[in-house]
């Protein structure tokens, strides 16, 4: 038997945050009260200003394994995780080979199993992601899958979407799309406006997400199937898919820190670090997102965490391919973007409950494997827990990430407020925010 | 063109990098237009050559493969007595995806106080001179971003020749010949980086700039720069003083974004009749290499508007003034 | 002193305050008529001769002592004018100068040149302009006239004709014009 203990943290529980002791007992939460009687042995956490509450899942990181693990391998990236506080990670399936069948989905979840976080996986629409003939999905459900996405890109014919969302709705689970028309899109490298004609450098245009967005919610209305919409970042993609969502459409959305913190004036200095599928947008786009953060509108944070090898990013801007690391930083980001005074309901709300709803991950989901996540902080829930410092103040170090890779565009910027703990499945993985 | 907030304005190119048009005041634009008068002079010695640069290595690394922009920067360095490490890295035996930072690192070792580099992809001269920050980085054309000699050779030969019409001296001209004065850009503005260096010197010399072009070759948001989007092209042509006509690829207009060269040819190009409509004192421009019969008819090419020669020719004064200013001065002078 | 000769002054960042006046116009004027009959004491004929000003304190006294020279031998002389800001040897420590024109219309092979400027101090520019003639012929012989030789030369260098010698020293400065000369100090602007 073990147990920890977190002691007079506020505790932020769905019927509000209030300041009071968690015991863990093995990989249960046993007790929520005010001064918990501790079994001896227990594991003091002290939590005295600082937030409680259900550990971080991320519907969104690319974990590389396999196929280019020079930049992560699931093992770096759980590391990563949970250092950013993090439970749970879906897995993207845009590996080498992508993840697209039961063989290679089975290696991925043996391999996180590894872990001490839950890894799940997002499997492939299509075979090999070409959008053109449906990936079993079924078969991949069976093992426990429940998001698919062929993330990287989106399926472009409206046709084998539609017979997508068609095929997966009775099956209970949930499609993902990355909305951006690559024809429209077509080589593009930073957002399409007065600053990449300026720069000669060939541009995103907003229209080629924005389309997309307005065709698939066109398609879930027709087939009644759930979508999830990841990594928006205009403000009209936000606006549609809230719309629709009034409107009683199944439809969720997630945002990307980079995509509430930086704007396409990062491109100006050429850094590669900076690029980034959809790209960084207008500050206009920026402002509407931080806006719907802060007014509970978005239904998740995901971090869009995407390694690449170091001499991949030294290339020039055009040749270097798109991406960011986002696991060990999202939560400082989340909070600061959530300031002046934010709230712990909404904090844990986008980073935690919304991404496990999504997820499936819940505790009353069909999981198969994965313990349950996005707890309400009660008795006899999975012991999935993050412990998050207000008031630490760090920096960046782009040489100091457990990431095996660099390219993390914060590099040197200070952040507010960190990650103390993360308790996985009743384990004590993160302590002062260093790794066990 | 307009400077994005907080963008440096370099007042002098003396003992620094020369990276973008947009970056450089009047006075420092003037300043190399002025010294490149010196330069038009030794070229005219039988002897051309002066030791203002001896002793200094400059590293000629071309990227994209183009003879006579590199020989005229290498001739340049030559002139001034500088050793020339010349690299034509021509893009078949580079592959894609080398690093920038390791091509840098292995001709920086040798010990070079400067890199003309000439790449294809936008930003790559900022990239290099983020590696190399003692280096001296000339950028001899980026990707579609900026061509910086090509945009002031081409203002250079303006105030040659409409100085030597006035009789006055270019150095006693200074800019004041630009206030006001007109000029058209016309072609495949979107795709080019010549484009984008005229305009920001033509513009910050003072003169009225419009633009003319086929709407899928125009650049994205092309009404925030500080310039006229005009579409009747015949009007255009006799309200310049100065035609400023860009190259056509041939990947262009073969269908993506012109249906084919003669429609281009038919919109834009610069035929007999329609050079019928020029001011007799027009001058027509061209960075070259001239697709004769595309953008501009043969016998317009060879008649006496044209000052394509004098752009050609001024380039090794524009270049060495370039040189000379980045490598032997300090930085912070003036004067 | 006349705004021309200000702005010769302000150059490199510097600003001239003069503290007291040595020469005035007519003593200038004096000087250069004498050094004129002292060239054609040591030239015998003017016809070999190129009266070459140095950019740029040189190029008013070298025209001034050409028309001097061409009216006391009856024809014109040719002169001309050098910049020497790219044969300098110390361009990496002092600040380059604005570079001007140089205008020289004929071979200097087998002349008699006579290099002209308004001060001689360390020697290093006379040694670029010697440097630099080297690129337009070989003369058969260089002399040189300054108007002001204030001493501390660097270099093996010496004026065949002077317009006034005039001990300074290293903080003090110079300004010598067809004006006058000035003996004050220059301080950055």
């Amino acid at each position: 038997m073990s147990a920890i203990v977190i002691r007079q943290g506020l505790v932020v529980g769905e019927d509000g945050p209030q300041v009071t002791d968690v015991l863990i007992v093995d990989d249960r939460i046993a007790e929520v009260g005010v001064s918990i009687e501790a079994p001896s042995g227990a594991h003091e956490v002290d939590a005295r200003d600082c937030w409680v509450g259900p550990g971080f899942v991320d519907l969104h990181t690319h974990l590389r394994e396999p196929g280019r693990e020079a930049a992560e391998t699931i093992e770096s990236g759980a590391r990563a995780g949970a250092l950013g506080g993090y439970c749970a990670l879906v897995a993207m399936p845009n590996t080498e080979p992508a993840l697209d069948c039961v063989a290679l989905v089975s290696y991925v979840l043996e391999r996180g199993a590894r872990t001490p976080l839950d890894v799940a996986v997002a499997g492939a629409i299509t075979v090999g992601r070409e959008g053109e003939a449906l990936a079993p999905l079924a078969e991949m459900a069976a093992l426990g899958v429940r998001l698919f996405t062929d993330d990287g890109i989106g399926v472009q014919d409206p046709l084998v979407m539609r017979r997508a969302l068609a095929y997966a709705k009775p099956l209970g689970v949930r499609l993902a799309q990355h909305c951006e028309d690559e024809r429209l899109a077509s080589g593009g490298t930073m957002n399409e406006g007065a600053l990449s004609g300026q720069l000669g450098l060939l541009g995103r245009p907003a229209i080629a997400e924005e389309l997309m967005v307005m065709r698939d919610i066109e398609l879930v209305r027709v087939t009644g199937a759930p979508l999830h919409f990841l990594h928006l970042s205009t403000g009209r993609s936000l606006d549609m898919v809230r719309a629709a969502r009034a409107e009683g459409l199944p439809v969720t959305f997630e945002v990307a820190p980079h995509h509430f913190t930086l704007d396409e004036s990062a491109c100006a200095t050429y850094d590669p670090v900076f690029k980034v599928h959809p790209p960084l947008r207008s500050a206009d786009d920026l402002e509407a997102i931080r806006g719907a953060l802060r007014s509970g509108h978005v239904d998740a944070v995901a971090t869009d965490h995407a390694p690449h090898a170091p001499e991949l990013k030294d290339l020039a801007f055009d040749e270097a391919p798109a991406g960011m690391l986002g696991l060990e930083h999202a939560a400082s980001l989340t909070y600061e973007a959530l300031g002046p005074s934010p709230d712990p309901a909404t904090f844990f709300a986008v980073l935690s409950r919304g991404p496990a709803r999504i997820a499936q991950l819940r505790q009353d989901d069909d999981r198969v494997r994965h313990s349950a996540h996005g707890a309400s902080m009660v008795a006899g829930e999975d012991a999935n827990i993050t412990v998050f410092d207000p008031a630490s103040r760090w920096m960046v170090d782009r040489h100091a990430l457990a990431s095996r890779s660099m390219n993390t565009p914060y590099d040197g910027r200070s952040m507010s407020g960190r990650v103390r703990t993360t308790i996985a499945k009743g384990r004590l993985i993160v302590d002062q925010g260093v790794l066990r | 063109m307009d400077r994005h907030e907080g963008a440096l304005v370099i007042e002098s190119i003396r003992g620094r990098s020369l990276l973008s048009l947009d970056d450089l005041s009047k006075a420092a634009i003037v300043e190399v237009l002025d010294t490149a008068e010196s330069f038009v002079e030794v070229n005219r010695r039988s002897i051309k050559k002066v030791p203002a640069l001896k002793g200094r290595v400059v590293a000629s690394l071309f990227f994209e493969e183009s003879t006579r922009t590199r020989l005229s920067f290498e001739t340049a360095a030559k002139r001034l007595s500088a050793d020339v490490l010349s690299l034509a890295v021509a893009s078949s035996s580079v592959k894609k995806g080398e690093s920038l930072r390791d091509t840098i690192g292995t001709i920086d070792a040798l010990g070079i106080d400067a890199v003309v580099l000439r790449h294809r992809s936008s930003g790559a001269a900022l990239q290099v001179s983020r590696y190399v920050p003692h280096v001296k980085v000339i950028n001899g054309g980026d990707g579609q971003h900026q061509h910086p000699t090509q945009g002031l050779l081409d203002a250079f030969t303006i105030r040659q020749v409409l100085s030597e019409r006035h009789d006055t001296s270019g150095l006693e001209s200074g800019s004041a010949l630009f206030e006001g004065l007109k000029v058209l850009i016309v072609g495949d503005i979107r795709h080019s980086r010549v484009a984008r260096s005229d305009v920001s010197v033509y513009t910050t010399l003072g003169a009225e700039v419009r633009l003319c072009a086929p709407g899928t070759l125009l650049p994205d948001e092309v009404a925030s720069w500080p310039v006229t989007v005009v579409h009747d092209f015949d009007e255009a042509l006799a309200w310049a003083d100065v035609v400023g006509l860009l190259r056509l690829q041939s990947e262009r207009g073969s269908g993506d974004f012109v249906a084919s060269l003669d429609e281009f040819t038919f919109t834009h190009g610069l035929s007999i009749e329609r050079a019928r409509r020029l001011k007799p004192e027009v001058l027509i421009m061209h960075p070259g290499p001239m697709n004769r019969g595309v953008e501009i008819d043969s016998r317009v090419a060879d008649s006496c508007q044209s000052v394509v020669e004098r752009q050609v020719s001024n380039g090794v004064p524009i270049r060495m003034a370039v040189l000379y200013l980045s490598i032997a001065g300090a930085e912070g002078q003036g004067l | 002193m006349g705004s021309e000769d200000e702005r010769k002054a302000r150059t490199r960042d510097l600003t001239f305050s003069a503290k007291s006046q040595l020469m005035d116009a007519e003593d200038v004027k004096r000087a250069l008529w004498r050094m004129a009959h002292e060239i054609v004491e040591r030239n015998h004929s003017l016809e070999a001769l190129s009266v070459i000003g140095l950019q740029t304190g040189g190029t008013s006294i070298a025209s001034a002592l050409a028309s001097i020279l061409s009216e006391v031998s009856g024809e014109p002389v040719k002169a001309g004018l050098l910049d020497v800001s790219f044969y300098r040897d110390d361009l990496s420590r002092n600040p380059i100068p604005a570079s001007s024109a140089t205008d020289i219309d004929h071979d200097l092979t087998d002349r008699t040149v006579v290099l002209v400027d308004d001060v001689l101090f360390t020697g290093r520019t006379v040694r670029g302009a010697l440097n630099a003639l080297s690129d337009w012929g070989r003369p058969r012989a260089v002399q040189l006239a300054v108007l002001v030789d204030r001493g501390h030369r660097e270099l093996p260098i010496r004026p065949d004709y002077v317009g006034k010698n005039l001990p300074t020293s290293l903080d003090e400065a110079i300004v010598a014009t067809l004006e006058g000369v000035w003996i004050g100090t220059k301080e950055r602007s």
